[in-house]
This record gives structure tokens, C-alpha cells and sequence, in this order.
């Protein structure tokens, strides 16, 4: 399985391996098939084919002099880098790199939770710390600050936010690019460069300062391929006194429009954290009438059967956060606000609570969330219950379906555009044929961002284990993702497999945008050597390569 | 020569004793999450790793690694090193040899005390 990188001999990578042993000690680079099988994308589709992405090796420096000596070889040996922090990112492609023969830069040792601060309400962090380093952290100090979790708690802040990820409390904090304040990243030729307040040494408002002076290149690192990020700061929320939900639900497929609108208004005001918005008729779905009415989005059809099962076409479940007086008082309007503008809405109580939540709280399943995986979230605790996703199920306890790939489309934030990308979605896979991805007139918006809707697309679609079922589904895939784009849809996030795919969307005037992030590259990082072709950013030395996961 | 024998007894138990703790520590923060005891979420009866061993082991083997007897290193290892059904394999920069060790020295000592 041994690779090298591309256009380096065998001579000359021994002798760069050699020179990254005397940079970190020989322990820490990792050249041999088993070591180097943890780098690989547990969830490959190209798994054992001649172009799955896997490193030449890796290298696992414990500091930021050690990420620059490393960078400065890579330099002198042309040879192509990937970082990685905690190297989970699931259904994104894990550690793999974009280039077969990258060396990995696993950036794990550096696990230094350097600063929590719960007056000011921020977090200074390494790569390698992860979202149950950084919670630990906080309760084994008592400091009263939280953090925003995505649902596996594995993963690294920075390497969540650096992939666009998200989590469920409120706002500003569940979108983990955005929440971020400072960052810390070495250059492609080995220098060092601090965003924000980070580039006047005598600041004390790094993390509270993201802009400084002047044009912030901070995005450029974020699906970017201009450095290796070796310190971030995160704004954490701080530690409410109390937490409150409730559930809405609404009788007509109509008056989804109305209530997203008033759940805009509340998120906007920052009154609520995260809606959780949900179809309320999935179960009549097994009724043949019904399911015929949902596919062929008949909506007065639907709505008769709704009314005759007593159900309510839509859900949105609401936290609240703040002091037992405020969130009942925002319940109180939330639900004010509700009945004025949708007849017939209906509410439940849910539970009102003292933060922190007892273990005992966090398990009970009292409606509205009856998932304690969803409380745990909103209250910001890691962990890894989502994986009951990929484990064995009394359903399915023997054949485990390697492939888990994620897509999601951005969706306008209204009722209006959630019905148009039903509709759109249901006609594009009926077109494609697509297996296993049956969009409908059901499907729902998450509001992870707290100013867009993304919708699940394609997710779960096209799954098999064999090389040609895998080859039939990435096909399928880009086929999807060229199909909704036409209509505009563009996916939010992707694997490497598919981030050239996904680039190519992006294309107003004749892609500039990656044109303008190339000619960047180019400039800042002529031997292109971190990360190319991440995010479809390819630099003139590798060129060449961009697409070549499309060859079949 | 008593008190030699009695001081490298001593001085191995206390090796065990700090690998043990050490190991308990390491299985809490990196094994735990999936393999750990108690309830899982959403009213399941365990977590997704000790669902998942359940399902596979049925009644021949218990379903939380901590109350294994059969868990050496070696055997810690394959799983560790080269993953299993959706558990992705880990690298030495987040569980060391050593660290792998350690867990198997808790494990014999979990497993006995039916913790």
C-alpha cells in the first residue's frame, strides 16, 4: 500500500522522513501500512482502489517551531500536506487527504487548552484539543461558560470550525466558524501569522477582537488550503441560570410558512437557541392514500388526512435560555406571537429547568424532546450517542454499510423555499432514480446556521458496499449535486471525493471566486504544498490533479 | 534478601496500581463515550459501542469492555489499531502502545471487581 507523494522518488522521500525524525523524533513519524491505515477515510468510497486518498505518512509534531520545520521540508522536498486535527470529520471524508501521497500532519499532541476565560466568555485552544477535552476542562475548574457541541464530541473545535461545522445553542455560538475570535496559523513558507487583535503583540483582545485592522484573511483558512491553523480562539456563551422548551404545532401544511417566519423573528431577536422544525405526519406514511397525496405534494388531500388523524402538519420544537423570569416571558411572547399569526396553533409546555441539568434531567423523555441526545446538545455536553447511527441495530446486526457520506443544501430561509426545494428535490432524484433518498413533501429544514436552512440531500442515498456499487454512487452523487445546483442549490460542506464537484457550482463569472482563491494560493503558496485541491482549490503545481476523482 | 523480594513486590504494585489508574483514566476519556456503562441516549439500554458488542457477543461475552477477561493488550490492539465495523481505527497520537497497555491492566482489574 505504500505510496509516495506525487513526482518525489524514493531517495528523496527517505531522506525527507529522516529529516521530519530529527524535528520530532522518530517515534512520532509514521510510515508503516498499519500506522499509516488510521489516516485513512474509515468511510471511503474508493477504499483499496488504486486512487483512494491515503497519505505517504505522517508526522505528529507536539508544537507550532515544530509545524513550521515541517512545513520548511515539505518546501525543499515539494512534498504536498494535509493537516488534520483529531481527524474524525465522518461522512466528510475523516483524515484522508486530497492528494494520494500527502504527508499528514497530525496535529493531535497539541492538546494545550491555553485559556478559559468565563467573565469575558472565550477559549483559546489547540488543534488536538476536542470537544471533551475543552468541556472537561471547563467542569473540572468550575468555570461557568459553555461550549457549543456538534453532535459527536470527538472532534476538535478548530477542526469543526475550519470545516464550517455547527452545533445547537444559541446563534452566535452554533455557527463554529463565525463564533470564532483569533486565530493562530503558520504560512506555507513557515512563518507565523495571528488574525485580529493576535497581530499586535501587546493586545489583550485577541479573542475578543476577531477583525483588527485593516482586511481579515481569516476565511481564507477556513475549507482553505493557505495554512496549517495551530492556535484558535473560540467566544463561548456563557453558563445561563436557566433553560426552558416548548413545542408548537400548527394544523395545515400552509401554515409552516407563517410559523417559520415567527420562529425568524424570535431567533433574530436572540430570544430562542436553536428551532427544531419536523413534519408531524411521518406516520401516516404508511398509509397508502396518504403517502400518495405527500409524494404528489397534494396539499388539500393532505391536509384533510391530517385533520381526520389529529395530527398537526408541523413541529418546532423552542429552547430558551436565560432566567426562569425571561425564558417564560419569551415562551409567553413566542406563543403570543404564534396565535396571532397562524389559527388554530396549538402549544406544550415543556420543561423549565435550573442550569446545569442533573444526569437525571438530561435522560428523562418527557415530550417536547424526548431525545436526550438533543438535551444534551442544547446544553452544550459531547459525546458520542449519534453513533448509534453507524453501530449495530437489532435491525441491522450483521452487515455493516461502509459508505456515510454527507450532503446538505443551503435552502432560503422561508416556508415558501423549504415547499420549493421539496418539490425540487423529489423531481431532481426521481429524474436520477436515485436509490435510498426519497424526498417528499415531509422533509424538513435544520437551522443550524441561524441565518440559512439547510436540507438534507442526498444523505443516506445510493449506499453498497461493493467497488461498483461505491463507483455507481459517487456517480450519482455528482450528478445530484450538478442537478441542484442549476436550481441552486449548493452544498454547505463535502468530502474530498467530491469537493471539486462541489466547487464547480460555485461558478458566477466563470468561477471566479476559485479563480481569485487560486491566483492567492499561487501566490502565497507557490510549491503548493498545503493542501492542495482542498475545497477545489488547486495551485499550478498539482493542477493536473484537479478532477481526477472523477476518473472511473 | 526478604526484604528485597518484599520491596520489588511492593514496587510492582505500585507500577500496576498507577498503570491501572492510568488506564482507567485513558478508557473514561477516549473509550467511555461509546463503550462505557449505564444508559445510552434516547431511552437505549447502553451506549452505541456497548449496544453494538452486545448484539454481536449476544450472551458469550459481556457487552462493556470493562467487565472483559479477555482483553489483553495484544487483543486491545487489533480493535484499536485496526477498527471495527464503524469504529474507525486510532492513531498512536491519540492512544500510545503504552496507553493501550494501561487499559488492559485496568481491564483486569475492572473485570474482576464486576464494576
Amino acid at each position: 500500500m505504500a505510496v509516495l507523494p506525487p513526482n518525489v522518488s524514493q531517495q528523496q522521500f527517505d531522506t525527507a522522513i529522516d529529516r521530519l525524525k530529527s524535528v520530532v523524533g522518530d517515534e512520532w513519524v509514521f510510515t508503516s501500512d498499519a500506522d499509516i491505515h488510521a489516516y485513512r477515510d474509515h468511510f471511503s468510497y474508493i477504499k483499496d482502489e488504486p486512487n483512494e486518498l491515503i497519505p505517504c505518512a505522517a508526522v505528529g509534531p507536539d508544537s507550532v517551531e515544530q509545524v513550521q520545520a515541517i512545513v520548511r521540508i515539505a518546501n525543499e522536498f515539494q512534498i504536498p500536506l494535509y493537516s488534520i486535527s483529531t481527524g474524525k470529520n465522518f461522512a466528510y471524508g475523516g483524515p484522508s487527504p486530497n492528494v494520494r501521497g500527502s504527508l499528514t500532519v497530525d496535529l493531535k499532541r497539541m492538546d494545550r487548552v491555553l485559556e478559559v476565560d468565563d467573565k469575558r466568555n472565550f477559549a483559546l485552544v489547540e488543534p488536538g484539543v476536542s470537544y471533551i477535552d475543552l468541556y472537561n476542562y471547563i467542569q473540572e475548574r468550575g468555570l461557568k461558560v459553555w461550549i457549543d457541541t456538534p453532535d459527536p464530541g470527538w472532534g476538535s473545535p478548530i477542526g469543526n470550525a475550519l470545516d464550517h461545522g455547527i452545533g445547537y445553542t444559541l446563534g452566535p455560538y452554533r455557527d463554529h466558524f463565525s463564533a470564532h475570535c483569533g486565530m493562530e496559523v503558520v504560512l506555507p513558507d513557515g512563518e507565523i501569522l495571528r488574525t485580529g487583535m493576535g497581530a499586535m503583540p501587546a493586545s489583550d483582545s485577541w479573542q475578543e477582537y476577531k477583525h483588527g485592522f485593516g482586511p481579515d484573511p481569516a476565511g481564507l483558512f477556513g475549507q482553505g488550503n493557505f495554512g496549517i491553523v495551530t492556535k484558535m480562539g473560540f467566544r463561548l456563551m456563557p453558563q445561563p441560570e436557566h433553560w426552558r422548551n416548548g413545542l408548537i404545532t400548527v394544523p395545515r401544511r400552509r401554515d409552516f410558512i407563517p410559523m417559520v417566519d415567527t420562529v425568524n423573528y424570535l431567533t433574530d431577536l436572540g430570544m430562542i437557541g436553536e428551532p427544531w422544525y419536523s413534519g408531524g405526519l411521518q406516520a401516516l406514511m404508511n398509509n397508502t392514500e396518504f403517502a400518495e397525496a405527500a409524494n404528489n405534494f397534494n396539499e388539500e388531500e393532505m391536509d384533510r388526512q391530517a385533520l381526520a388523524a389529529g395530527l398537526p402538519s408541523w413541529r418546532v420544537e423552542l429552547q430558551f435560555y436565560g432566567s426562569e423570569g425571561t425564558t417564560l416571558a419569551n415562551w409567553e411572547y413566542a406563543k403570543e406571537l404564534m396565535a396571532r399569526n397562524i389559527p388554530g396553533v396549538q402549544f406544550t409546555d415543556g420543561e423549565s429547568l435550573p442550569v446545569p441539568l442533573t444526569d437525571e434531567q438530561i435522560q428523562k423523555s418527557s415530550t417536547p424532546y424526548e431525545s436526550s441526545m438533543r438535551r444534551n446538545i442544547t446544553q452544550g455536553r459531547p459525546g458520542l450517542g449519534i453513533w448509534y447511527m453507524t453501530g449495530r441495530t437489532d435491525f441491522n446486526p450483521n452487515a455493516w454499510n461502509e459508505t456515510h457520506i454527507g450532503l446538505f443544501s443551503l435552502v432560503g430561509r422561508s416556508g415558501e423555499a423549504v415547499f420549493k426545494a421539496q418539490r425540487d428535490f423529489a423531481d431532481i432524484s426521481k429524474r436520477l432514480d436515485m436509490p435510498g433518498f426519497f424526498p417528499n413533501s415531509l422533509a424538513g429544514p435544520v437551522n443550524w446556521y441561524q441565518n440559512s436552512f439547510l436540507m438534507g440531500n442526498g444523505f443516506g442515498a445510493a449506499k453498497g458496499n461493493s467497488p461498483q456499487q461505491k463507483k455507481d454512487a459517487t456517480i450519482l452523487l455528482r450528478r445530484l449535486l450538478e442537478e441542484n445546483a442549476k436550481l441552486g442549490y449548493g452544498d454547505y460542506r463535502a468530502p474530498p471525493i467530491l469537493q471539486d464537484d462541489v466547487a464547480d457550482q460555485y461558478s458566477f463569472n466563470n468561477n471566479i471566486l476559485r479563480r481569485f482563491n487560486e491566483k492567492l494560493k499561487n501566490a502565497i503558496d507557490p510549491n503548493g504544498i498545503i493542501s492542495p485541491g482542498r475545497a477545489g482549490i488547486w495551485p499550478e503545481a498539482y493542477a493536473d490533479l484537479r478532477g481526477s476523482h472523477r476518473e472511473d | 534478601m526478604g526484604l528485597t523480594l518484599l520491596a520489588t513486590t511492593y514496587t510492582a504494585y505500585a507500577q500496576d496500581s498507577a498503570a491501572v489508574a492510568r488506564g482507567k483514566a485513558k478508557f473514561d476519556h477516549s473509550c467511555a463515550p461509546c463503550h462505557g456503562k449505564g444508559a445510552g441516549d434516547d431511552g437505549r439500554e447502553s451506549l452505541p459501542g456497548t449496544y453494538s458488542l452486545k448484539i454481536k457477543y449476544g450472551e458469550t461475552l459481556p457487552a462493556a469492555l470493562e467487565d472483559r477477561t479477555d482483553l489483553t493488550s495484544e487483543v486491545i490492539s487489533v480493535f484499536v489499531r485496526m477498527g471495527a465495523w464503524s469504529m474507525p481505527p486510532f492513531r498512536k497520537t491519540e492512544l500510545s502502545d503504552a496507553e493501550i497497555d494501561d487499559i488492559a491492566a485496568y481491564f483486569a482489574v475492572s473485570s474482576r471487581a464486576g464494576n
